[in-house]
């Protein structure tokens, strides 16, 4: 019964709401369906919060390498708690400036990383040592220059039309709308496939390994 | 005596302007049933008042009243503000069945006029959404092989899969964790278990989790979320079990960090940076936080297997990775590493689905392009772009 209450479960989840997609009238049911699966990650996150208290609790206890971060960790998530209880969340509190002014600008600082890693990973990329590479180098170049005012300063106000396809708007366009658009579709097309022949297998419980069995 | 009616008529005469005043009602108000919906809900429509496009007296809101009798008591529902060139006002508490008449009162500063009672009108569910008769045509055929291509793989028939080098490389990453000595590294996605792709990578997990078991490697699994950390150590713990290692097995090594997207990138950096794992897997939903997990992990080294259905991330992972699982192949991913004739089944089914979508897009493009130039069949264009739009 271990394994076949969840894959029950599972099933009857899973139909409801794809039968929903063509039946409107059982709207309703997969709406409740959705709003329990919203409780079940509301405890869930009671477990989360469980795990992460342990393994640092475990850390400090065995001053465990740099286990002053699991201290500052669990200093701060109780901070958080404490202060959000006990003073609310609104504007203007406590909690509310701890986000805004700590927590908000860390959270920038990491995503501000990615534009180093961009470069960095563009730079290995963009190398020409191969067809394929050279390739996405030049149309790179070419749409970067396309999306920047820069790209079509040069172009003199005489620039024959019949010359256009060759200014970086143009070949931006083309890039982007043609050959660009074309491989996305490709690859929502293949992986909405794979979604149904995944859903199949997991509704009708071929595919188990999601509930630890093989 | 003459002279009272004459009175009476000249204060009439001088009071005209402001009786002909009179607020005029909204115009061709209906009432129906909302189409394609689970019922209890009713549309009223409706136009402006003549008087709001003429200005002459202002009209500030409309407010919609409900009874079950046209000459009833009626209920106000609500209003909606003025200034536009049609009304929609949705009552979304209507009973299924239940016969109702609305009227529409236009509202100014020191009167209001109703429009005629429109109705009755009965809310009801539907049961069929007829513009998705196309999907559901599509979704039925697509299951149709996939559950053949099951049964002829249950039947013992020989199934020809294309190889995915990214699945092939699996081994040789566990391969070389174990070598190195170091941990492998399995980075599900951000998204919550509700996400196909994290229960793509979930599943897929359960079979790098085998072979690291057998080659005794170590796991670590950061988690976004609760629910996928809980299942992912179910997962991870049944395939210890299964290739006879359950005393490897770590509990603590499938953590949960945080449900923050940086906070989580921020965890799995560090771990990358501290562990300095041999082989990194990032399969799953991934935003933002791509490249800059690909690019620590090649920064430490590591060989690096990615596989996500995101389109704008993709890119991404094939700058930074070694392989990339792309779209379908990270569906079919779990289904490849297991080698399990049933579940080989449905990925020959999946392609075979591919092909028919693939000859529908050149049939429907060499239609379109004939179409544009006049090429018809008994009196009508033969474009078939109208079967594939999706409402």
């Amino acid at each position: 019964m271990r394994r076949e209450i969840p894959m029950i479960v599972a099933f009857v989840a899973g139909v409801t709401i794809i039968l929903e997609f063509f039946v409107p009238a059982l709207r309703d049911v997969a709406s409740q369906i959705q709003k329990w699966y919203l409780v079940v990650i509301a405890f869930a996150i009671l477990v989360g919060a469980f795990n992460l208290l342990r393994i640092n609790y475990m850390k400090i206890r065995y001053r465990r390498a740099d286990w002053p971060y699991s201290f500052a960790l669990i200093a701060g998530l109780f901070a958080m708690a404490i202060i959000g209880i006990g003073w609310g969340i609104k504007e203007g509190t406590v909690f509310d400036w701890l986000f805004n002014y700590l927590i908000f600008p860390m959270s920038s600082t990491v995503f501000a990383l990615l534009a180093f890693f961009v470069a960095s990973a563009a730079y290995r990329a963009f190398r020409a040592r191969t067809v394929d590479a050279t390739l996405l180098l030049v149309a790179a170049v070419v749409v970067m220059l396309g999306q920047v005012p820069i790209g079509s300063a040069w172009v003199p106000a005489w620039w024959p039309d019949s010359l256009v396809f060759l200014t970086p708007d143009w070949l931006k366009d083309r890039i982007m709308n043609i050959f660009n658009t074309a491989g996305q579709r490709a690859i929502l097309i293949g992986a909405s496939l794979g979604v149904v022949s995944t859903s199949l297998r997991i509704l009708l419980g071929i595919e188990r390994s999601y509930l630890g069995e093989e | 005596m003459k002279s009272v009616p004459l009175g009476v008529f000249i204060i009439m005469a001088l009071a005209a302007p402001a009786f002909g005043q009179m607020l005029q009602a909204a115009e061709g108000v209906t009432a129906r049933d909302t189409p394609l919906d689970a019922g209890s809900s009713i549309t009223l429509t409706w136009q402006p008042s003549p008087d709001e496009a003429g200005r002459k007296v202002q009209v500030l809101a409309y407010e919609v009243w409900r009874a079950t009798r046209a000459a009833g008591e009626y209920e106000r529902l609500g209003e909606v503000e003025s200034g536009k060139e049609n009304y929609e006002f949705t009552d979304e508490e209507a009973e299924n069945g239940v016969e109702y008449f609305y009227k529409v009162r236009a509202r100014g500063e020191r009167m209001s006029t109703d429009a005629a009672p429109a109705g009755p009108v009965k809310a009801t569910a539907e049961w069929f959404h007829p513009d998705r008769l196309n999907m559901l045509v599509a979704s039925v055929v697509l299951a149709a092989f996939v559950l053949y291509f099951i049964s002829q793989a249950r039947a013992g028939k020989e199934l020809f899969i294309r190889r995915i080098a990214g699945l092939e490389a699996v081994q040789e990453a566990v391969g070389r964790a174990t070598e190195m000595g170091k941990p492998v590294l399995y980075v599900p996605g951000i998204a919550d278990i509700d996400d196909i792709q994290t229960i793509a990578a979930v599943t897929i997990l359960g079979r790098v989790a085998t072979m690291i078991a057998e080659y005794d490697a170590a796991l670590l699994v950061p988690c976004s979320r609760s629910l996928v950390m809980s299942t992912a150590q179910e997962v991870v713990k049944e395939a210890y079990l299964e290739a006879g290692r359950p005393d490897a097995y770590r509990r603590e090594n499938v953590r949960y960090l945080t449900d923050d997207q940086f906070g989580y990138v921020a965890g799995v950096d560090g771990i990358m940076l501290r562990e300095k794992p041999a082989a990194n897997f990032y399969l799953g939903t991934f935003y933002a936080e791509s490249l800059i997990l690909a690019e620590t992990g090649h920064s430490v080294g590591a060989i690096q297997i990615a596989g996500t259905a995101m389109p704008s991330q993709l890119p991404f992972f094939i700058a930074a990775c070694d392989y990339t699982l792309i779209g379908e192949e990270l569906f079919a991913a779990s289904a490849y590493l297991s080698r399990e004739p049933r579940l080989l089944g449905s990925l020959v089914g999946q392609d075979l689905g591919k092909v028919i979508i693939l000859i529908s897009i050149i049939v429907g493009v060499v239609t379109a392009f004939l179409a544009q130039f006049g090429f018809e069949l008994f009196g009508r264009s033969i474009a078939l772009e109208q079967l594939f739009v999706v409402k």
